[in-house]
């Protein structure tokens, strides 16, 4: 059985330190929800995971072996999914998936359309990336997630811009990836209402900053007076 | 090899469907190339000396104007950071990206050279070397910029800080590409200069994909 995990992960952001001694373990079909207030890490804790953002101490294993050994391998079994959608304003929505099919080495012309429909967005297949609203942008970007399957998916606030409908078909899409081994770890504000999930709270692993900024040298000159 | 036929047909389907961008690049171009005959003075004998070297800074300027884009699009709507997570190395990405963005400036400019070449009365015997110089060298360019497009993003004010960072490194291109074009005028052999644009380009193609994606790397952070 998959296991996905980091032990004593640190994370650093422009000399801040965000959290500190983090552990998090996901199994095939598991889910982790990353809850905790603004600032609080979430976001750095995905892009730290997808390996985006180097840990400052601590490690991600696969199965036991550390991720860093073969990060092609660790990229091949993830999807990212970011504050952005990465949607071209030149290219039709289908064009958009399409090239991300063939990038993810699945068949366009047969992955296009059911993941296009699984977000229900089938019928603004051929509509140029700039004419789609905040949600439907959003929509196609969460497609890409039903293109090709994938072992861990890293969303951060899926749910962001959604109506009710869509993050229905969101959760049916993440039961899908679960039923099939998939892990799942995403942030999010509100409940989605995943079943057998784990929560996280990144509030827990806050570095505190009297502690973080003991040896700075604006803490130290105060000291000396 | 998917993956590098996949970015290189969205990076230029995308190029097609702003045809404006690539089209201004060749318009700066052509402009920068007649500014010359107006500065200096319409003598034919003067305007045919400083020829190859006039064409060949201005393809180096225009390049440079189209650099922030290699990489700038995709940074800021995220598309970067997904290329960077996808199953290709990133040095792939790198060079598929280059090759689309020597394909919509570099060869434009390439197709407009002779023609201001005529403009600016220098010698036939140029011509050919023109040519295959720029093809030898405009590539070097693409991706010596792409190193520097990479550094850039992310940056206040980063197009001025991509010339001082690049423009140096256009330098060598720069003087044998001239070198070659004007070897040809003077009938002596441009074996020389053209061996060391090839050089210059092998070891552009081997050394900027790795310099561009740690670039990247540290641009996604």
């Amino acid at each position: 059985m998959d296991r996905f995990e980091g032990k004593k992960l640190d994370c650093v952001r422009s000399a801040r330190p965000v959290f500190r001694g983090l552990d998090f373990a996901v199994q095939a079909g598991g889910a982790l929800i990353l809850v905790g207030p603004n600032g609080s890490g979430k976001s750095s804790l995905l892009r730290l995971m997808a390996g985006l953002l180097p840990a400052a101490g601590g490690q991600l294993s696969w199965n036991g072996a550390p991720v860093d050994d073969e990060p092609d391998a660790h990229r091949e079994r993830l999807r990212y999914l970011g504050h952005l959608d990465a949607i071209k304003p030149a290219l039709t929505a289908s064009e958009n998936l399409a090239f991300w099919a063939e990038l993810y080495g699945a068949d366009p012309k047969s992955a296009v359309a059911p993941a296009l429909a699984a977000l229900g967005i089938g019928h603004l297949a051929d509509l140029p990336g700039r004419f789609l609203s905040a949600g439907q942008k959003r929509r196609l970007n969460l497609a890409r997630l039903a293109l090709a399957p994938a072992a861990i998916w890293l969303l951060d606030e899926p749910a962001t811009a959604l109506d009710v409908q869509t993050i229905d078909r969101l959760r049916e899409l993440i039961r899908d990836h679960r039923a099939r081994g998939g892990m799942l770890v995403l942030s999010t504000h509100s409940d989605l209402g995943l079943d057998n999930s784990e929560p996280l709270d990144l509030a827990d692993f806050t570095a505190r900053p009297a502690a973080a900024f003991a040896d700075a040298p604006w803490n130290k000159s105060d000291t000396a007076a | 090899m998917t993956a590098f036929r996949a970015i290189l047909m969205r990076d230029l389907r995308l190029a097609l469907r702003q045809g404006m961008d690539s089209a201004m690049v060749v318009m700066f171009f052509v402009i920068a190339v007649v500014l010359f005959p107006l500065g200096v003075g319409p003598e034919p004998n003067t305007l045919a000396r400083i020829a190859p070297g006039v064409l060949w800074v201005s393809a180096l300027l225009s390049v440079l104007l189209s650099l922030d884009r290699m990489f700038g699009n995709d940074f800021e709507d995220g598309s970067l950071e997904l290329l960077a997570l996808g199953p290709a190395a990133l040095e792939i990405v790198v060079l598929a990206k280059v090759l689309a963005h020597w394909l919509v400036t570099g060869l434009p400019l390439i197709i407009a050279a002779p023609v201001l070449a005529v403009l600016l009365n220098m010698p036939a015997d140029g011509f050919g070397l023109l040519l295959m110089a720029l093809l030898l060298g405009t590539p070097t360019l693409s991706l010596i910029g792409a190193v520097g497009a990479a550094l850039i993003l992310g940056s206040r004010r980063g197009g001025v800080l991509l010339a001082l960072l690049i423009l140096p490194l256009f330098i060598p291109v720069l003087i044998f590409g001239v070198g070659a074009v004007e070897a040809a005028i003077g009938g002596f052999p441009a074996r020389a200069p053209m061996l060391l644009l090839g050089a210059i380009l092998a070891g552009a193609l081997a050394l900027c994909p790795w310099g561009a994606a740690a670039g990247l790397r540290q641009a996604l952070e």
